[in-house]
Formats: C-alpha cells, sequence, structure tokens
C-alpha cells in the first residue's frame, strides 16, 4: 500500500467547512421545523447497527452495506438509511395501541466507498416516516410534506414522480401467469433497461394483444390522465385497486393544494422487494440524480415483529444543497480587537451584543499577526485599544 | 437554460452514423458538425447542445447529467453499468464482442490470461462459463496482446473481422452482438419528459 499524506481522510469521506455548514445547518433547520409543525417527533438512533437485523432489513443492497466487526466477532453495519432503525424502535418501544406514529430524523448515513467522484460514503438524511396509518391519506402527507419541507428549504424548481409498485406486479402477474416470471420483467425496469424490457417481452409468447399491453405499459407517465390509461391495460382485480388508490392520492394531493410539483409514472420501480405501494422520486433542476425517495413499505415492521403498515421518505441534504446552487451570504460577523487595559470594556462590548443576536469574536490584538488579513475576515472590527475612549471603528 | 436539451455523441467510428441517423429523424444538423474539432457545438434553433466524447465516457456524463441524453454502445453500458435510462435501440454500428486468439490454441490450464479493454464484461463472461481467468487490461491494440505472448485470448469488440484475420488471429467464441443506443439520465427523463419523448419518437420513426 502506498503511504498516506497527512491530510488523506478515507475514500469517499468528506469534511464539512465552515461556510457550507451553515448553508446545511440552515436548511436542516428550515425542514426541521416545518416537520415539527407537522407534529412529526425527531429521533436519534445509534450509527452502528447488527448487520444481521438492520443490515438485513435495510432496502440498501448487500454490497453497499459499509460493514464491520466488533470485538465478539459480530458483523456490524454503519446505518445505510434510517427507516429500518426507525422500524425497530417504533416496532419494540413506540408503536402502541395502534396509534399512528409519526417519527423523523436528520442522521448521516453510509455506504461502501467507491473510486468515483459523486458518490459519497457518507452523507446526510433528512426525513419522515408515519407507521401504523395504511390509507392513501398518509401516502398523500408524505408526499405534501416532503413537498413542503422542499418549498420551506428554498427550494423552487422540482418534482416528484409517483408510481405504483402493486400496480406492476398485478399488471405482470395478470399477463404472464405467476410471480417469477413478473420478477424477471420488474427486473429489467429496476435496470432501466427498456431495450432489453422490449426485447424480452417480443420474445414471451404471449397473444399480440398481451404483448401491446405490456409495451404500452412503459408510456404510463403524466398527469392524472394517466390513470385512465392505465385502467384500459388492467382486467378487474388488485391492479384496479392500485389504480383507485392513485386516483384517491391525486385527490388528497390537491386538496393539500401540492398536486403542481407531482406527475405520475407507473415505470417506476425504485427497489426489487422492499416498497409494497405508492412510491415517488425527487427530481431537482441542476443535480442528475434523485434529490430524495419515499413509498409504503408494509412489510419491514413486520420483521421486527410488529404486522403493520408505514410510509415515509428521506430527502438527501447534500443533493438538496447542490440544488439550492448558491451557498447564500454567510451571517456577519463582528470583531473585538482589545489590548490588555481594555479587556473588561471589550468584554462587557461583545456580552451586550451577543444579547442583541450579533454574532461577536473577541481577539486579543497582541495574538495578531497580520492585521489587515485579520479585519479582512470580518465584516465589521472594532478596535478598545489603548487607552480608554477612543474606540474607533472601520 | 430551459427547453435545451444536452446530448453527448461519442466521436470517432459511430458518430458519423449517429449524425446521419438525427438528421433523418428531421433535426437540423450544420454540416461543419461533422467535421468540427469543437468539444460543444450549440444548435440553437433546434434548442440542442451537443457534447463530444470519447464513446466509453458517454455513459459517464449521462449518468452524471450534465448531458440529459446520450448515444453509447452496448459495449460500454455493459461494462460501465451505469445509472441510466436504456431507452432505444439505435441499431447503428452492429458490431459484436467476441473472444478471439491464435488459431489451433488452447487456453493455459492454470491461470489463462485474457486481454481487453472491457475487464468487466470478460470477467462477467469466463465466471459464467466457470472459467478462471486472469483479465489484463488494455486500452487499445488489443490484438497485438496474444501475438507477443501477454496473453492467451482477447475479449474485443468485432465489426468486420479484418484486424483479427490481418493479425492472424481466429475468433472462438461471441459473447454478445452490439449496436448503439439511446440513454437518458434518470432525472431528466422525468423533468423533461415532454421534449425527450418527442425526441425518442422521431428517432423510433426512422430507426
Amino acid at each position: 500500500m502506498s503511504r498516506l499524506f497527512m491530510f488523506e481522510k478515507p475514500l469517499g469521506m468528506r469534511d464539512t467547512l465552515p461556510e457550507l455548514h451553515e448553508a446545511k445547518d440552515k436548511v436542516r433547520s428550515s425542514i426541521e421545523k416545518e416537520m415539527k409543525s407537522w407534529g412529526f417527533q425527531f429521533i436519534e438512533t445509534p450509527t452502528l447497527e447488527y448487520y444481521e437485523t438492520i443490515g438485513n432489513a435495510s432496502a440498501i443492497l448487500d454490497q453497499q452495506l459499509f460493514k464491520l466487526l466488533d470485538q465478539q466477532g459480530h458483523t456490524l453495519v454503519l446505518r445505510p438509511d434510517m427507516t429500518a432503525p426507525i422500524a425497530r424502535v417504533a416496532a419494540s418501544k413506540l408503536f402502541k395501541d395502534q396509534v399512528p406514529l409519526r417519527l423523523a430524523y436528520s442522521a448521516n448515513v453510509f455506504r461502501a466507498q467507491q473510486r468515483e467522484g459523486g458518490r459519497p460514503a457518507e452523507f446526510e438524511q433528512i426525513g419522515g416516516e408515519c407507521i401504523g396509518d395504511n390509507s392513501v391519506s398518509a401516502d398523500g402527507e408524505m408526499i405534501a410534506l416532503a413537498i413542503s419541507s422542499l418549498k420551506k428549504a428554498g427550494l423552487e424548481q422540482f418534482q416528484l414522480s409517483v408510481g405504483h409498485v402493486g400496480f406492476v406486479n398485478e399488471l405482470f402477474v395478470q399477463i404472464l401467469g405467476n410471480e417469477e416470471r413478473a420478477r424477471e420483467l420488474t427486473k429489467f425496469l429496476y435496470e432501466k433497461n427498456y431495450v432489453g424490457y422490449r426485447e424480452h417481452v417480443k420474445s414471451l409468447p404471449l397473444s399480440s394483444i398481451d404483448s401491446q399491453r405490456l409495451l404500452a405499459f412503459l408510456d404510463l407517465r403524466g398527469g392524472p390522465e394517466v390513470i385512465g390509461k392505465a385502467s384500459e391495460l388492467v382486467e378487474n382485480g388488485k391492479g384496479r385497486a392500485a389504480l383507485d388508490e392513485m386516483k384517491l392520492l391525486w385527490d388528497v394531493i390537491e386538496d393539500f393544494g401540492a398536486s403542481d410539483r407531482i406527475k405520475f409514472d407507473l415505470t417506476i420501480v425504485s427497489h426489487m422487494s422492499y416498497y409494497t405501494g405508492i412510491l415517488f422520486e425527487v427530481y431537482a433542476g441542476m443535480v442528475g440524480f434523485p434529490i430524495g425517495n419515499g413509498g409504503r413499505y408494509d412489510k419491514l415492521l413486520e420483521k421486527f415483529g410488529k404486522s403493520t403498515g408505514a410510509t415515509g421518505f428521506a430527502i438527501r441534504l447534500d443533493r438538496l444543497l447542490e440544488s439550492l446552487g448558491d451557498l447564500g451570504e454567510p451571517e456577519p460577523v463582528t470583531c473585538i480587537l482589545f489590548s490588555p487595559e481594555r479587556r473588561k470594556e471589550a468584554y462587557q462590548l461583545a456580552a451586550q451584543r451577543r444579547k442583541d443576536g450579533e454574532h461577536v469574536v473577541l481577539q486579543d490584538i497582541s495574538a495578531v499577526r497580520n492585521l489587515d488579513a485579520c479585519s479582512d475576515t470580518f465584516s465589521d472590527v472594532v478596535f478598545l485599544v489603548g487607552k480608554a475612549d477612543k474606540e474607533g471603528t472601520r | 437554460m430551459s427547453g435545451q436539451l444536452t446530448i453527448a455523441m461519442p466521436k470517432g467510428r459511430i458518430f458519423n452514423e449517429a449524425a446521419d441517423l438525427l438528421r433523418r429523424a428531421g433535426f437540423d444538423l450544420p454540416p461543419e458538425f461533422d467535421d468540427s474539432r469543437k468539444l460543444i457545438i450549440d444548435v440553437e434553433e433546434e434548442k440542442f447542445r451537443f457534447i463530444l466524447a470519447k464513446p466509453m465516457d458517454v455513459a459517464t456524463y449521462v449518468e452524471h447529467g450534465v448531458a440529459d441524453l446520450g448515444i453509447a454502445g452496448k459495449d460500454v453500458l455493459l461494462e460501465e453499468e451505469r445509472d441510466v435510462y436504456e431507452l432505444l435501440d439505435l441499431k447503428i454500428s452492429g458490431c459484436y464482442l467476441a473472444v478471439a486468439g491464435l488459431p489451433d490454441t488452447k487456453m493455459n490450464d492454470v491461470a489463462p490470461k485474457i486481454a481487453t479493454k472491457y475487464p468487466n464484461i470478460a470477467a462477467a463472461y469466463f465466471r459464467e462459463q466457470g472459467e478462471q481467468v486472469e483479465i489484463i487490461k488494455l486500452n487499445g491494440s488489443i490484438e497485438l496482446a496474444p501475438l507477443i505472448g501477454l496473453a492467451d485470448r482477447i475479449v474485443d469488440i468485432v465489426s468486420t473481422g479484418r484486424t483479427l484475420k490481418e493479425n492472424g488471429l481466429v475468433e472462438y467464441e461471441t459473447i454478445t452482438t452490439v449496436t448503439s443506443r439511446l440513454i437518458v439520465n434518470p432525472v431528466s427523463y422525468r423533468i423533461k419528459d415532454e421534449r425527450i419523448s418527442e425526441l425518442i419518437k422521431r428517432l423510433n420513426d426512422v430507426i
């Protein structure tokens, strides 16, 4: 192995310097404030979890988990998302008497290190989970909350695409006959390989009507009219139920006044098995990757011994900041430069200004080597130097 | 810029056929397009920006979203496994990936060596065959490797087979056929869906 330089960090790890930290703080607190005002309660969970429980339950693929061993030889993971830990806490402690639970978090999550840039191994997610509510109202609430949070964070250009894995599954099983064949075809959607999807459909021994239905499925993207088109593709049964949910969801989101932000896209398959119903991805201008995603995951709580539904979303703070672009002006900071004889006066002035909400640095002038550089660093400088009553400001 | 689409085009072999296809689809591309040395070409009438990239890099630009769309060979998509939508088989620049080597030779029993520009494809292919091989990555003139004893076999793109023949090599197996594909960034596919759908429709009509 080559020798490490003093300043090197492990692959995929980043420092957050003051300017970015401040911008991150602002965005985080505006989202947190919004989520709290919707009655969501924030919680924290450990950074390390067991691979066997959280690692297996999480939606993140095994090869993307950041694994290590504890002293007893158990495999641990650095938490890859917050949904599984929250499901664990909810199932074991907080979810009682079937009262729907609204929990939220802002936390760093971890993914296996990758060579290429733009793929940090550690990044912050902010999100919310609604546990124990199986209604479409809850799905709609999570979408509306995600939209409202992003608006509060100052994001103007963004869009959510909403799909329903229940519909995909029903349609495919209806036409192909069994789960296994449906899964095979779903894999092409998951891999975003539409060329392969079409070739696969054409290679199957299907009636021309059925293969036409499968090919037409790829065009189910757009506004609420998509639901009408989709219902032409399914026979009665569960696929219809999924579409009824989508129709209801549109109404819910319209009532929230947020329908201008969403589009339907029934081809979205964010994961091969994790989501169970309505799901969505969040896209913003200027960033080539989704900045957030979410959906209904009714099977997760079962893994922790509670049988109830849940729905939630997570926003990636790093990508949100990237799409916000300009970090904005940092808070102004005043520097009081003092000499020993006026130390007390300086302390009092600082205390007074801090009370008024100003950010104030106290700096003994004798420790400053380069006065010009020091003055340039701050938005305002007050000199309390030498004998009293000679205050100078510049 | 709103409404503008950025398209990553592969320089070299595929470029002419791709440009030709776009023209047939009714897009008005300037004549200097074909022999310009510029890396970025704006076609304002069509609200297109073309970026000219190495074929291997097209999928990278598209995955990161600096290009909305791209034209990339299936070989690149298989090798790079980028998170992009593969929307259309453009059916141009047809060729195939093959295993080749000196005639009448057997692969070394212990640790056969395979030279290739496509280490991931080659590794996956031989793993599927149950063969344990050692991959040697080269960046060009792959045919040289078996001739001077660097490798037992090569995995490379074959279009006419002339290069292999001229160097006294023969094909042993075909791995997969390759054509160029239209690929799209997942965010662009959703945010610029109308323009992209229109482009796909026009291309689809002339394929």
